[in-house]
Parts: C-alpha cells; sequence; structure tokens
C-alpha cells in the first residue's frame, strides 16, 4: 500500500540538529508558512548522512531530498556539512547519470536564527520540485522494492 | 585560601547572579562539579546579550547557534535553579555561608505552567517597544524575552496598578477595557468591565468618576473619558447583542441571604453566586436596584438599562424577592441560611436640612421627591422652585422638576460650579435647561404663610465653615448679603445617610467590623449601617465585593481578616509627562466629549440627555490612554491561556538563600549615546547603535536579516561605523575592548549581505588585539573592502530631505578616499561625505542597578561601577567568597568572559570543596525492563497543545490514524502533553499496556525530549525507545491555513516516528573510573596557578617543568607596571613557589620532558623523561597544557647587528641591573648614563601579521619605566595602532601625560633603520598625517618583540593529540565558548601557550582551565558511550578513511583486534571520547561503523514509513 499516492509531491529533509532542525522550529515559532510537501528527519549532522540513504530515499518513493545543514565554518561538528556537501554533489552527479534531475537533491545550510531562511530554502525547493513535477521513480518503485526484497 | 581553617559549616550551593553567557558558564561549571546553584537573573530569561548578536568574531559563528544548547543545558540542569525576575538585594555572613537576601519580581505568569505557546500574544491589547530588538520593534505586554529564550515562558510587561484603578473603590480595571475599546474589540471590553463590576450600565452613566480624577492623561491635557468610554461599551453590546448570562453551577451547598436590592447587595449576591452558593435577595422595594432605581431620574438613567445589568445578575441563578422587608435578619440564620448580608444602604428617611420652616407645607426632601417620581407615585409640586445643594441629586431634583413643569427653578449651590462632583457639561446641560444656577449661595431659612412655603432667605457664603448647634458643617455667609426668593415649593437635598434603624429594636446598635463586616452576630454581615455606608454607587459595589469576600470565607472556615498584597499603585509626576511630551511620545489630543439631547427634546422629555460617544469618536478617545500600568490587566491572556499560568495578582516577594559563595555577573549595558547628543542618536532616525545594527543583521530580527533605514526601510548603500562612541572620551578614561572587532564583524556581514554597500569605519585605533583579530581586520580590508579611517569625526548633520547624514571629517594624509578632493601631496583638508546609515559603535558601561548591587555587597567598585578586584587575583572582590566575572570588572569579549566565569568557579570550589555534591540532587529511576526479546508494542500520544495544534490539525483524526499502525497497540490524544498530568498518565499506560516503545507526537524534541525520556525512565523503559513527530513546530503553526493538509502531514510524521521507533534499540552510557589526579604541563605562573587551583579543591596534581626552576616567563619579568599594579612580578613568583612547595598534594618534576601519552578522559597514562634520561609514568585524569612562549628575536630592524639595538625584554634587563636588582641574564653592556633619546618600533616580525597582544602594554610599560629613572630621556614610540584594550587605555594615557612621543607608521612605509661606522643609528619614518619623512639619530632603538609560541609546541600537539593554529599557537576547541578545552577531552590549555597574554589574563586562564578540570575530576567516575559511533571489526578492513576523516581525530586502527579476513588491524573508535556526529559512519566504504541511535537502518526506516506502513524488516538491502 503506498500511502501518500494523491500527494503531490514529498520532500524528505534531511536537516542537521543544531542548526537546520532549529531552524525548521523557529520557522514554526515564527508561524512563517511554507508548502507542506515537506518532511523533516532529524539527524545528529549532516555529516552523518550517506550517499545511499539519499538514494533510497528516491527510491522509496521522494520526490526530492533536502539536506540541510549548519552554515559553513559553523558546524557544530567542524566539518561535517562540508563532508554532505561533497556528497551532495556526488548523488547530483549519480542522478544525472542515471538520468534523473540533479535538481532533485539539494544542500542548504543555514544558522538555528534562521527560521525565516529555512521557510524561504522550503519554499523555493518545493517550487522547484513542483515544476518538476512528481519523480519518474515514483511509478517504479514497487519493482524496485521487489527487487530489493528478492 | 584552602578550607582547613573554616570554622562553620559550609553550604554546598553557590548563587550566580545574571544569567549572560559568563553567569551560564559558571553554573554548568559548579553544577557540574557536584554544587548546587542558584542562578537569579533580572530578566525573564537566561542569555544576557550574547543572545542578542547576531554572528561572533573572529568565526562568524552564529551567536544562537553557540548559545542555544548551553541555554537548555542550563535551563534543564537537575542543579541549577534558574531564579528569573530576580534581584539580589544584599549578601550577609561570610564565605562557606551566606545568607543572600533576593527580590523576586512578579513575573504574572507561572513559569512552570507555561508552555511557551504563545496564543495570549495576539489577545493582548497592549503594544510596546522591544528592548530585545534595541525599540527596532515592537512587542506586546505580553511577550517572551526571544523567540528561542530559556524558560520558555512568557511575562508580563505590568509596572503596576494604573491609577485609575487604584482610584475606584471597585478596582475596575479601566485600562484594560479602554485599551480593548482602542481595537475595536467592545464585547471584551464589556467582560472586562464586568470583571470588577455588575453595574456597567449604572456606572457608566452615573459614576462619580474618582478614576478620571487620578488619571495619568490630566497631567497633559484632559484625563481620558473614561466613563463615557464605558457607556458606550454598554451601549454597544447592547446594541449589538449582548452575550446571555448562564447559570452559576453551584459548586456549594450553602445559601445566602442578602437583604437589600441595591448596588451593595446585589454585587455581593453575584458575586457569591459565581462562586457557587444559592442566594436569595429580600427587598422591601416592589422594585430591585435601591438608590440606582429609585434615587436616579430616568433621564440620566434610563430604566431598562440598569433592568439589563439586574437581569444578568438574576440569571445566575439568584433569586429576589421583592415587597419582603426584614426585620429580624437572626430569623433568616434559623430558618436555614448559612450567613445572611445587611445591604440596605440609604435610609428612606427624610434628614433634616435644620432650617427653620423646613416642616412646612411645600418643602420636601430630594430623595423622597425622587423616589416617588421614580416609584410612579402621585406628587404636587409648584411652578416655582428651589433645589437646595450641591450634588448630583441636587442637579438631578431641579432637572426632574423642570420637566415636570416647573417654570422657575433655582438651584442654590454653597460653592462654585466647578467644585461640583459633577462634569462642568453637566451642570452647562442643567443651566442651559433654564435653571438659575445660584453660586455661592446658601438658605437661611424658609419662609412660610400659613404653614405652607412662600419663599427662602438666601445668603452669599464667605470662605470657611463653622459648626452649628446640632453639629452640622455649615457655610459661613457674608453678613448683609440676604435676598429673599418667592417660591411654592422647596426641594431639600441633605447628605444622605445608612442606618439600621427598620430593623427590629433588639438589633439597633448593630455594627459591622470597618474591615470584614462582620458584625457581632455570627454569620450576620452588615453593609451599611453606621460606620460603613457607602455615598455613591461604585463605593457600594467596592462594599458588596468585600462583603461577598468576607462571607466566603466565613462559610469555608478561614480568617476573615486577611491581609491582601497588592502590586504598586503607578504614579506620575508633570514633569514625566511633561518630558514625554516634548519627546513626541505623546501628542497633545484633547478630550471626545459626548453629544447632548437637543434642548427642544429635553425639558419636554424623561429622555436621556447625554447621548454617548459614537464608535469613532470612542476608539479615539480610547487611544487617548497613556497605558500607565504598560498591562492594562484587560484579562484577556487569562482567556486565552490554556494552562492556567496567568496570575494577575501575583506580587512581589523576598526570599533568603543560603550558599557557600556569590559570583556575580551582571554584565554591561551599552552606552546610551543619546547622551552624546552631537551624534543625533534619537535624534535622527537613521542613526543607530552598534546592537540595534546587531538586530538588524540578525535573521530573527525585526527586519528578517535585512538591514533596512528605520526612516524608510531602504536598503543603505553607504554606511559608517563611528569607533569610540562612550569609550575613550573625556568620560570614559578606558577602552571598551570589544568595539573595534564588532564593528568589523558587523562590517563584514553587511557586505557579506550586500556586496554593493560601502562601509567606512571612522576609528582612532585599530583594536584587533586578541587571537585571530588581526586576521579577521585584514580580512575585513582586503577580501571585504571595508574602509577604515583613522580619526575622530568634527561633525555629524541630517540631511532633512533625505534622512541621510552627512558627515565631516579631517582625513589621514594619503588615504584612498571616495571623494577626489585631496590632490597629492596638498595638505589634508576637512571632507564632507554623506551616509544613508551610520552605527554607533557604543562601548560598555556598568548599569546603576549593577552598580547598586556592588553597593549592596558591600564590595569595592570604581567610579564608574566597575568591581575591582585583587590584584593577581582577578576575579576575587574585596569581600572574600564573592566573586566579579565578565564586564563587570571590565570591559571584555564572551571568550575571556567565559574564562572568568570558570575561574571563578574554580575558586568558589577551593572554598565549598568540603560541601561538594552535599546539596546536589539526583533522581531514582526504578530498574529497567528487558525488552529485547519483546516484539515491539508502541504506545502513540498525540498532544493538543491547547490549540496549538489542535487549532490547525483534527488530532482525534491523527491519533485514529495512528491506532491503526502496525505495532501500535495504544495511541492516545492529550491536552498538554508536558503537563504533569499528562505525563503520569504516559507513564501509567506504558506499565497498563506494557508498551516498549513510545511516539509523542507534539512539540520539538530539542527542548522536550529529556521530559519524555524522564517519563519513560520512570516507567522502567529505556530512554532511547522513544521517537518525538513535530506535529506542531513543523506542520501546525506552519500549515495553519489548512486544516486537511494539515492533519494528512501529522498522520505522515506520526507514521515516520512509529517507523523509527520500532527500529530503535535501548542503549546504555557505561560508568568508566576516572583518575582523579591531574597532569599540568609547563611550570610558569599559568601551570602554577592551574596547578595550585586543582591541589586547593584536593586533587593531587604533578607539574612538569622543563627548566630547572619554575617560574616561566615571571622568572625575567622584574618590574611591575607603574601605577597599575603595585605587586612586583617578584612577589607574585615567590608567592606561588611557596604555596606550591607546601602544597603536600602537588609533585613537581623538573626539567622533563613528555614523551608520550595515551588514554583518554579520566584515564591517562603519560611518560616523561628527566635530563638524566631516566622514564618514568603518570597516570592521571586529565591534563592542563600551560607551555608559554618566548620572545621573539628575528632579524628585524637589525636586531643583532648593532649593540644600541635591544629587545623590551633586554631593555628591561638592563633597567633591572641600573636600580640594583638581580637580573637572571647579564643586562646589555650599554652605558645608562649616555641614553637620552630612545624609539621603540611596535609590530615587529610576525607582529606584522598577528598581533601579540601584550607588546603595547610592554612597551608602555618600559616607556614609563624610562621616564621614571631618566626624565630628562625622549622616549618615541613608533606603531600602527595602540592597542591598549581595558583599563590599558589608562596607561597609554599616562604615557602621553608624562611626554612619550607616539609617532604612528604606516604599514606601507615601515622605519628603516641605519646605522654607519660610526656606530650612530639612524632611523627615517614617515609621518603619516603630515607626510613628512623624519629621522632620528637615537641612543637607543627597542624592538617590541611579540611573544612567539614555545619551541616543541608542535610536537608536544603531536603526542598530545590536539591541534595548533598556523602561527603556532594551541588551538582551542571554540574559540568563543571553549576557550579553555580543547575539542579532545580532558585536556585544558591556559597562559600564553593559548596565545599571548599578560600575567593575571594568564592566572584567570589558568584557574578556568582547573574548573573545567574539575568538572571530570569531581566524580570517581564518568559516563561513557550512548549514541556514539560503533565499529564492527569484522567488516573493517582498515583502511583509514575514519581516522582520516574524523573530526576529533578519534578512530585508531587498534592494532589487537582483527578485522576483515582475521587480519589483525582494525578500527577503534573510544567510546568516551566520541562525539556522536557520524561523520566516519557515512564514510565508512564498508559500511563497518554505525552511530547508535542513528543507524542506517533507524533513519531509513524513518524515511520510509512516510511511503509504506512501518514494518518490521529491513527496508533494504545494503
Amino acid at each position: 500500500m503506498n500511502l501518500t499516492t494523491d500527494a503531490p509531491i514529498q520532500i524528505v529533509a534531511f536537516c542537521c540538529r543544531y542548526c537546520a532542525y532549529a531552524a525548521a522550529d523557529l520557522a514554526g515559532v515564527l508561524r512563517l508558512t511554507y508548502p507542506p510537501d515537506i518532511r523533516i528527519v532529524q539527524i545528529p549532522c549532516t555529516g552523518r548522512l550517506d550517499t545511499l540513504e539519499v538514494l533510497h530515499a528516491l527510491e522509496f518513493g521522494a520526490d526530492a531530498v533536502m539536506v540541510a545543514g549548519c552554515l559553513e565554518g559553523d558546524c557544530h561538528f567542524q566539518r561535517g556539512n562540508i563532508e554532505a556537501r561533497t556528497r551532495v554533489e556526488r548523488i547530483k552527479e549519480i542522478l544525472s547519470q542515471i538520468g534523473l534531475e540533479a535538481a532533485r537533491v539539494e544542500m542548504f545550510n543555514m544558522s538555528s536564527a534562521m527560521g525565516k531562511q529555512f521557510a524561504e530554502a522550503a519554499q523555493e525547493f518545493a517550487e522547484r520540485i513542483a515544476s518538476l513535477g512528481p519523480s519518474p521513480l515514483r511509478d517504479s518503485t514497487y519493482e524496485i522494492k521487489a527487487e530489493f526484497e528478492m | 585560601m584552602t578550607n582547613e581553617n573554616q570554622t562553620h559549616e559550609v553550604v554546598g550551593s553557590v548563587l550566580v547572579v545574571g544569567g549572560g553567557i559568563a553567569g551560564i558558564q559558571a553554573s554548568l561549571d559548579l553544577a557540574e562539579q557536584g554544587y548546587r546553584v542558584y542562578l537569579a537573573e533580572s530578566k525573564s530569561a537566561i542569555g544576557g546579550h550574547m543572545a542578542q548578536l547576531d554572528k561572533t568574531f573572529p568565526t562568524n559563528d552564529c551567536a544562537m547557534c553557540t548559545l542555544s544548547p548551553k541555554l537548555v543545558d542550563t535551563g534543564r540542569h537537575l542543579n541549577i535553579e534558574l531564579l528569573l525576575d530576580t534581584e539580589v538585594l544584599g549578601v550577609k555572613g561570610e564565605v562557606g555561608n551566606f545568607s543572600a537576601t533576593l527580590r523576586r519580581k512578579p513575573r504574572y505568569i507561572d513559569v512552570d505552567k507555561c508552555i511557551g505557546c504563545g496564543l495570549c500574544v495576539p489577545v493582548c491589547p497592549i503594544t510596546l517597544p522591544d528592548p530585545f530588538n534595541e525599540d527596532l520593534s515592537q512587542r506586546k505586554a505580553i511577550s517572551i524575552l526571544y523567540p528561542q529564550a530559556v524558560p520558555n515562558a512568557y511575562f508580563i510587561d505590568k509596572l503596576g496598578i494604573a491609577p485609575c484603578r487604584a482610584a475606584c473603590p471597585a478596582g475596575q480595571r479601566a485600562q484594560g477595557y479602554i485599551a480593548l475599546i482602542a481595537e475595536g474589540r467592545y464585547k471584551e471590553a464589556f467582560r472586562v468591565i464586568k470583571e470588577d463590576n455588575p453595574f456597567p450600565s449604572v456606572c457608566g452613566r452615573t459614576c462619580h468618576h474618582p478614576c478620571e480624577g487620578h488619571c495619568t492623561r490630566a497631567l497633559v491635557d484632559e484625563s481620558v473619558g473614561i466613563m463615557s468610554l464605558k457607556r458606550f461599551v454598554v451601549d454597544y453590546t447592547l446594541a449589538y447583542g449582548r452575550e446571555k448570562v448562564d447559570p452559576a453551577p453551584r459548586t456549594r451547598p450553602e445559601w445566602v441571604a442578602v437583604v437589600g436590592a441595591g448596588p451593595a447587595g446585589l454585587t455581593a449576591a453575584h458575586d457569591l453566586a459565581k462562586m457557587g452558593y444559592g442566594v436569595t435577595v429580600f427587598e422591601a422595594l416592589p422594585v430591585a436596584g435601591g438608590m440606582m432605581r429609585v434615587g436616579i431620574p430616568a433621564h440620566r438613567l434610563p430604566k431598562g438599562v440598569l433592568q439589563q445589568d439586574i437581569d444578568d445578575i438574576l440569571a445566575l441563578g439568584v433569586v429576589l424577592k421583592t415587597n419582603s422587608p426584614i426585620e429580624n435578619p437572626q430569623q433568616l440564620l434559623k430558618e436555614g441560611y448559612n450567613a445572611v448580608c445587611l445591604a440596605t444602604g440609604i435610609s428612606t428617611r427624610d434628614h433634616s436640612l435644620g432650617l427653620e420652616g423646613e416642616d412646612a407645607e411645600g418643602v420636601i426632601s430630594a430623595a423622597t421627591f425622587l423616589r416617588k417620581i421614580n416609584l410612579g407615585e402621585p406628587i404636587t409640586v409648584g411652578e416655582r422652585v428651589a433645589v437646595i445643594g450641591g450634588g448630583i441629586t441636587a442637579l438631578d431634583a431641579a432637572a426632574v422638576i423642570r420637566r415636570l413643569g416647573a417654570k422657575e427653578v433655582f438651584l442654590a449651590l454653597d460653592r462654585p460650579r466647578g467644585e461640583l462632583p459633577a462634569y462642568h457639561w453637566e451642570v452647562a446641560a442643567v443651566e442651559a435647561e433654564g435653571i438659575q444656577l445660584l453660586e455661592h449661595t446658601t438658605a437661611t431659612k424658609i419662609l412660610t404663610e400659613n404653614g405652607v412655603v412662600s419663599g427662602i432667605e438666601f445668603a452669599r457664603t464667605a470662605k470657611g465653615m463653622f459648626v452649628d448647634e446640632k453639629g452640622r458643617r455649615r457655610p459661613k455667609i457674608e453678613p448683609g448679603s440676604e435676598f429673599i426668593i418667592e417660591l411654592d415649593t422647596v426641594i431639600g437635598t441633605v447628605g444622605q445617610q445608612s442606618d439600621l434603624t427598620y430593623l427590629h429594636p433588639h438589633f439597633e446598635d448593630l455594627t459591622g467590623d470597618k474591615q470584614t463586616l462582620a458584625s457581632e452576630i455570627p454569620g450576620l454581615f452588615v453593609v451599611g449601617g453606621r460606620k460603613t455606608g457607602a455615598s455613591y454607587i461604585i463605593e457600594a459595589v467596592a462594599l458588596g465585593h468585600r462583603v461577598a469576600k468576607s462571607i466566603d470565607r466565613y462559610l469555608q472556615g478561614e480568617p476573615l481578616n486577611q491581609v491582601e498584597e497588592m502590586p504598586p499603585v503607578l504614579k506620575f509626576t508633570r514633569e514625566e509627562m511633561a518630558q514625554r511630551l516634548e519627546s513626541g511620545e505623546i501628542q497633545l489630543q484633547p478630550k471626545f466629549e459626548p453629544a447632548l439631547l437637543p434642548m427642544e427634546e429635553r425639558v419636554t422629555s424623561f429622555r436621556e440627555v447625554v447621548l454617548g460617544l459614537t464608535e469613532q469618536q470612542a476608539r479615539a478617545e480610547a487611544q487617548r490612554c497613556l497605558q500607565c500600568g504598560l498591562c492594562a490587566e484587560c484579562l484577556a491572556c487569562v482567556e486565552a491561556c490554556g494552562m492556567d499560568a496567568i496570575d494577575h495578582n501575583m506580587v512581589e516577594k523576598v526570599e533568603e538563600l543560603q550558599v557557600g559563595a556569590v559570583i556575580l555577573a551582571p554584565g554591561y549595558q551599552a552606552y546610551h549615546a543619546e547622551l552624546s547628543q552631537e551624534f543625533g542618536l534619537g535624534r535622527y532616525p537613521n542613526v543607530v547603535t552598534s546592537l540595534q545594527l546587531e538586530r538588524l543583521l540578525n535573521a530573527s530580527g525585526p527586519t528578517s536579516g535585512h538591514i533596512q533605514r528605520p526612516s524608510d526601510g531602504r536598503t543603505p548603500k553607504k554606511i559608517a561605523f563611528l569607533q569610540c562612541i562612550g569609550s575613550r572620551d573625556q568620560t570614559h578614561d578606558y577602552c571598551s575592548a570589544i568595539c573595534c572587532m564588532s564593528a568589523t564583524k558587523e562590517a563584514i556581514l553587511i557586505r557579506d549581505h550586500n556586496p554593493d554597500t560601502e562601509v567606512q569605519v571612522f576609528m582612532m585605533d585599530a583594536r584587533a588585539f586578541s587571537k585571530g583579530y588581526e586576521g579577521y581586520y585584514r580580512r575585513a580590508k582586503q577580501e571585504y573592502g571595508v574602509q577604515y579611517t583613522r580619526c575622530r569625526i568634527s561633525s555629524l548633520k541630517e540631511d532633512p530631505d533625505t534622512k541621510s547624514l552627512i558627515v565631516r571629517y579631517m582625513p589621514e594624509f594619503g588615504m584612498e578616499t571616495t571623494s577626489s578632493s585631496t590632490a597629492p601631496n596638498s595638505p589634508p583638508q576637512m571632507l564632507e561625505e554623506t551616509f544613508d546609515l551610520v552605527v554607533l559603535s557604543v562601548g560598555m558601561e556598568i548599569s546603576p542597578e549593577t552598580r547598586q548591587l556592588g553597593e549592596n555587597l558591600g564590595i569595592e567598585l570604581d567610579d564608574f561601577g566597575f568591581c575591582h578586584t585583587i590584584e593577581f587575583m582577578p576575579v576575587e572582590t574585596s569581600r572574600p567568597g564573592i566573586y566579579a566575572v565578565g564586564p563587570f570588572r571590565e570591559p571584555k569579549d564572551i571568550p575571556e568572559s567565559i574564562i572568568d566565569a570558570s575561574a571563578a568557579a574554580s575558586l568558589a570550589g577551593v572554598y565549598l570543596s568540603s560541601a561538594r555534591g552535599s546539596l546536589s540532587r539526583a533522581v531514582q529511576y526504578p530498574p529497567e525492563r528487558d525488552i529485547y526479546e519483546e516484539t515491539p508494542r508502541v504506545g502513540v500520544f498525540v498532544c493538543h497543545c491547547g490549540s496549538n495544534i489542535a487549532g490547525y490539525l483534527d488530532v482525534e483524526a491523527v491519533t485514529a490514524a495512528a491506532s491503526e499502525l502496525p505495532h501500535v497497540v495504544h495511541a492516545d490524544h492529550l491536552l498538554y502533553a508536558c503537563s504533569q498530568d499528562s505525563t503520569s498518565v504516559i507513564q501509567s499506560r506504558i506499565e497498563e499496556h506494557e508498551l516498549n516503545r513510545v511516539v509523542v507526537a507534539s512539540c520539538t524534541p530539542l527542548t522536550h525530549a529529556s521530559l519524555f525520556q524522564d517519563c519513560l525512565k520512570r516507567a522502567g523503559l529505556n530512554e532511547h525507545l522513544l521517537a518525538m513527530a513535530n506535529i506542531r513546530n513543523h506542520c501546525s503553526w506552519v500549515h495553519s491555513d489548512n486544516q486537511k493538509i494539515a492533519t494528512q502531514k501529522a498522520n505522515d510524521l506520526v507514521r515516520m516516528a512509529v517507523g523509527r521507533v520500532v527500529s530503535l534499540e535501548p542503549l546504555y552510557k557505561e560508568m568508566v573510573p576516572v583518575q582523579q589526579s591531574a597532569l599540568v604541563i609547563g611550570g610558569g605562573p599559568a601551570g602554577m596557578t592551574a596547578a595550585l587551583t586543582l591541589a586547593d579543591q584536593g586533587f593531587p596534581v604533578h607539574l612538569v617543568e622543563r627548566e630547572d626552576a619554575l617560574g616561566g616567563s615571571l622568572r625575567t619579568t622584574y618590574f611591575a607596571i607603574p601605577e597599575f599594579d603595585t605587586k612586583g612580578p617578584k612577589e607574585v613568583l615567590d608567592d606561588l613557589t611557596t604555596k606550591i612547595a607546601e602544597n603536600p598534594r602537588i609533585t613537581c618534576h623538573l626539567q622533563c620532558e613528555l614523551t608520550k601519552t595515551a588514554g583518554f578522559a579520566g584515564n591517562f597514562n603519560s611518560t616523561f623523561r628527566n635530563n638524566n634520561g631516566e622514564v618514568f609514568e603518570i597516570e592521571h585524569g586529565v591534563t592542563i597544557l600551560a607551555t608559554g612562549g618566548r620572545e621573539y628575536q628575528g632579524p628585524e630592524y637589525g636586531y643583532g647587528s648593532h649593540p644600541r639595538i635591544l629587545t623590551q625584554s633586554e631593555l628591561e634587563t638592563l633597567l633591572a641591573s641600573e636600580t640594583g636588582l638581580p637580573t637572571l641574564s647579564p643586562p646589555p653592556e650599554i652605558d645608562f648614563g649616555t641614553v637620552n633619546q630612545t624609539i621603540m618600533i611596535q609590530c615587529v616580525g610576525p607582529a606584522e601579521e598577528y598581533c601579540a597582544r601584550t607588546c603595547c602594554i610592554t612597551a608602555l610599560k618600559n616607556a614609563l619605566l624610562l621616564k621614571s629613572e631618566k626624565p630628562d630621556c625622549q622616549v618615541i614610540v613608533l606603531y600602527r595602532d595602540i592597542r591598549t584594550y581595558g583599563f590599558y587605555e589608562r596607561l597609554y594615557k599616562d604615557a602621553r601625560e608624562k611626554g612619550v612621543i607616539f609617532l604612528r607608521y604606516d604599514e606601507r612605509h615601515r622605519p628603516q633603520v641605519l646605522h654607519g661606522e660610526d656606530e650612530s643609528l639612524q632611523i627615517k619614518v614617515v609621518d603619516p598625517t603630515l607626510q613628512i619623512p623624519l629621522t632620528f639619530e637615537p641612543d637607543l632603538l627597542v624592538l617590541s618583540m611579540p611573544l612567539v609560541p614555545s619551541e616543541g609546541n608542535h610536537s608536544l600537539a603531536t603526542k598530545l593529540k590536539v591541534p595548533v593554529d598556523h602561527d603556532g599557537w594551541f588551538l582551542e576547541a571554540h574559540v568563543k565558548l571553549r576557550p579553555v578545552e580543547f575539542a579532545s577531552d580532558g585536556i585544558f590549555l591556559a597562559g600564553i601557550a593559548h596565545y599571548p597574554k599578560m600575567l593575571d589574563e594568564s592566572i584567570v586562564q589558568a584557574q578556568a582551565a582547573a574548573s573545567r578540570a574539575a568538572t571530570i575530576l569531581s566524580y570517581p567516575e564518568r559516563q561513557a558511550g550512548g549514541a556514539i559511533a560503533k565499529v564492527d571489526p569484522g567488516a573493517c578492513v582498515g583502511c583509514l578513511t575514519c581516522v582520516r576523516v574524523c573530526p576529533f581525530e578519534i578512530p585508531r586502527i587498534d592494532t589487537q583486534v582483527q578485522g576483515v579476513g582475521g587480519i589483525w588491524g582494525a578500527a577503534y573508535i573510544e567510546p568516551s571520547v566520541c562525539q556522536g556526529c557520524g561523520t566516519c559512519v557515512a564514510a565508512c566504504p564498508a559500511e563497518a561503523i554505525e552511530l547508535l541511535h542513528y543507524r542506517h537502518n533507524q533513519v531509513e526506516y524513518q524515511v520510509f514509513s512516510l511511503f509504506e506502513d512501518p514494518v518490521t524488516g529491513p527496508p533494504r538491502k545494503r
């Protein structure tokens, strides 16, 4: 059963706990609004996120993945966000190679005080993905999963 | 210093005053060392100035990002108690046992109940400037200090009781309903009125309105028309549907009888009914309302209006019995009433006028007259009528008789009309109706003919009163002024009195207590009677409230006489108001007066004369209110709050607290630059302070981080910074130390935001004196193009059209200017430049409150209020056991404040170590349930958060959906999941349903996870079996516009959380034993101090020194700084050496070097070799690195090539030997007698790249020493910037006064040093101001060689695995917030090893390092593990990726472990030091590392569950 196939767009946002997740919290505190397509997953640091986890999110059915960490030079764990950026660039390459839009994965940097910027980033990214349309992988998710479960 | 001599009992707690970053750090240090901490903060939340900052220099770290985790840690630390809204009034006792007196200011919100949801904010009608945003934006009177505030609780800004409310006998919250009227919220305004007054209809029309008499607005123009506003609300709600009153629930069994349905009786009935009692009102007359009904004519109070109020009271369930006179109240008690209230008020008997002829026919009392009219009883009156009396009743009677057709009506007033208790227009209206006013007139006798009135003899009143034979006060009369008016009717008004003569004679002497209104008969209360009668309706209402409260207390068995504390009443002076008027805060605006009925309709009918305000008028009139109390007490917040957290009746409390030590961290206030009027702050909108700019730059500031001009919101294209505003000026002889860097930071951020914006900084010297500052300053110039101009501006003016600022200044010659007016080689001339925005870099000052604190505590302060501390004991005040930290003792930046704070914690620890742990608290949890064999049983708890979540999405639907998910065995929704009763529900549901996983769908885990984790632990579950779905911050609050979509998203988030929680496993922290001793490397002043501080706290210390004696740089320093220090370096050294020698806990190892160190925090093992080649090992729990530095001795400026070129330290040695002091090394061979002209060159060699901080001060010290040794000697200092930060500025001033010459050189034109064969020195330099080359031939050239890192720093760094920066200084964990520790746990640094610094700075840093070290040493074991990375050696190929990628250099290849294929050598991550970022996990190509709690499958389950039901199997193959 796919629970959210009728949802127009599903974006998974991996947010680091110290900055981006806190910025998303602040966006709420400030009662800002942004499109509801974004589902946030908290991770300790964007440096923790590995390439496969992002790719699998797309395979499971996400139309896009947002990776949001601290400002560069300001990582709580010193340089996890730099590692993450490199990884996101690599993922973009992979996506291009398999014929998927590289724009479906993006790295964002923000401080915990940047609630407004989180909302803006969410807004812009959601608009970008809406214009790209649902991921072509959506239709094939069943096959992919079947393949994995074999 | 140690606690061994103390005789009294030592209290194991510390009071920290000030919740800024310094106070926070001191609190955390002490709490982690086992002390109980009380953190007193005068504001409503902790965070201080740092919370206001956008970024911090020199790393541009986000201030909130770095501060916020510390705030949360402080807020939830078991051993830190936050005392918010608290001031310290005094401290008695002595170190180890102080008693502190605290003033706890009312916050009006219960911090424990408030959940920070903010529902109260939109309903608050009062808008105030927001001081957190430096008044650049507005907030409500109910507010939170800042969005991330800790505690996350609101406060109410209420100064006290507004004068209008204080003046009202019933305490009517006038400011409250006025504020609501101003917003057009009339129905709510009506609610507020009713809160204090059940007769709004009456009091809006007939009150004597003492409120208006006390209205502050009267000091400006005219009082606010409070009564008209009340009437407006009544009329409005009547016209647009007054809300139906529901019966009050009967919650109490007792019945109360109220005798008398006047204002007092009905108010009492109203209150008692609302309290839940049964109430019966007995009224002798056929109608209810008392004098309101029968004493006031309809043209002033329409009967229907009054009836509305009475009906509302009856609707509560009050039973009314009219025509029911009561003679024996005791009978009612016998009949079963539990209490009786006599509220019969004014007597119906007529009182004597005291005039001759008053018994004649045609004389009637006004009360009787009005009663008969109002009850419709027949009455005959004549055509010529006089009304005697000066009250409202007289006016009423006159107006009524006019309406009844009297031809001529005279109204005799014994006072001028202005003194009547009526509005002037009310008097004018009566006059306009044709009634003749006889002012200053009193009746002397009534003339009669055959027992019928024929006229009155009047007389003019004179000044003063007399008492007649009947004891009445009467006005004196002017002799001979008598005159007679012929009349046929006389209506007399006399003071009406209440009495109880209607009662059975048995009760004739019945009286009620003045306060409690209780009579001698238990259960019988008396309102009225001889002593307690009321004159005005509102007073009667007040009595009604009072008697109801008394009766309630009586019935509840409580003492009747309870003193209720009240907040202070506000009173403003005419001067204050004049000032606010002048500042433009208040504008003159006369009162809006109500319209009156046209004259022709008035005298022919009983229609209401006063027509009331229109809506537009009412709102305008309401906006005239000055909001004296700030909070208006409209109670709208109380209605909105779902947590019952608001209590407007809180009052200030004074409390005592026992503590062992006190740390003062009250911080600074920014200089009020309005006082320097020449800079236009407050007058010119586009002049802002550096703190205001900080808020403008901040993403959560008033402009969301967009820099806008306050005047027009435009982005400024040209910005000027003016430095040293309130520093280094006529009134401040110190440097504020932070402003140069903060301006540089702000300039960089401005250029970051808007690269087109030009920034120019006007300054005297660039004081970039600390680690990384010079590089930052250079980057600002070179990379960001910030322009620095060395001058003080000569004037600043505003262009009135554009509101831009015109700055006039004298540029330094040769500087590049944007205007091309200066041709090369022409003398400098005054320039004028226009800027869109001017920023004043305001300095640090001590606030009057802080000064008061210092005075209250009896500690020494200087003229500016800065705290005096003991020489070379930098944080000790003049009173033992009281410490001062942060800018309170000298202007300083964040890391230095943090160092101070830790140092103070250390010193407090020295005194209190015997009581360590005695007051700290710990929670006992039940044993944990083993769930490994259990299948997941998930409980989901969905929070309404009042309406914060439930208002925007369907919580029930989310709960229902959750209950359908696999593994979910229980789903429930809770009103407030975080409330205490809800957490107990969760706890009992865990037990009841044998849940082994919990999902809480509520707010953010960042603030609330620990709360629910605690709940799991209490129920015997591992706390890591919790997942939270953030359906508030990430859902309901951001998708409030679409309930369907928000509900759907909440379902998704809950499902994802269930997916995650199912995959979670218990996590444990293991306890690792701690070697409770320290290793200190380096035996200079820093190392010695650190060793002593730890040893004094009871920890054994090994002090290792490379040289053959302790002392380091102190051994080659011979002089104190003149007029700065009194203690010489030798004294300091001797003192330290003696103490170390005497301390049995310190073992010194001289001439030893570290060869190897292994282990981790709590368990280090280090190997040393001494100069004999002997090797030994030391086990230690912590390492403090204090290896110092050395003086640079490079070839710059000809050093080493000429005997008369010296370093500063060589000069000091020369001076020492000249004064006969023994020197460690031989002095330079120079004949001191021949030294006349001396030149010093600053910024030599490496100091051109980084500022070595101490060189300026050292040069000035030596210059002054030279001057005092040889006053004729000319000393010339060639410098780039003089960086005498903080109080060292006084040294600079002193040097200039003593004749030291300062000559600046440009870094592009360094001084040239030449020396010929004749051994003479020649120095050439270009004067940058005059652009003239100068040549000197000095006798001595002294080079201010900077301090450079010690030799061997790099190899030591490798051995300890700690980093050094590119200049070779050891690099701390975080430049701002962790200045004395390394990123690797358990290793700390102090002194010059960190960066060049002055002796007292090294000492304080050493004490700070000792404090941080003590947080580890204080416990015999420490926790390790938790959410950390773990290697599966069986999958590890030993590729070193993790070793390379870890930011903390923690993974290593353990050769004792077998990896893939049984090959020896696999990665090992030490659990006690892993930071848990997971960078290695993502990088590991073999997927051999997992981050616990964020395992691959745990992250992926959560994502997978967004698309599918949560499953138990792995979502994918790896």
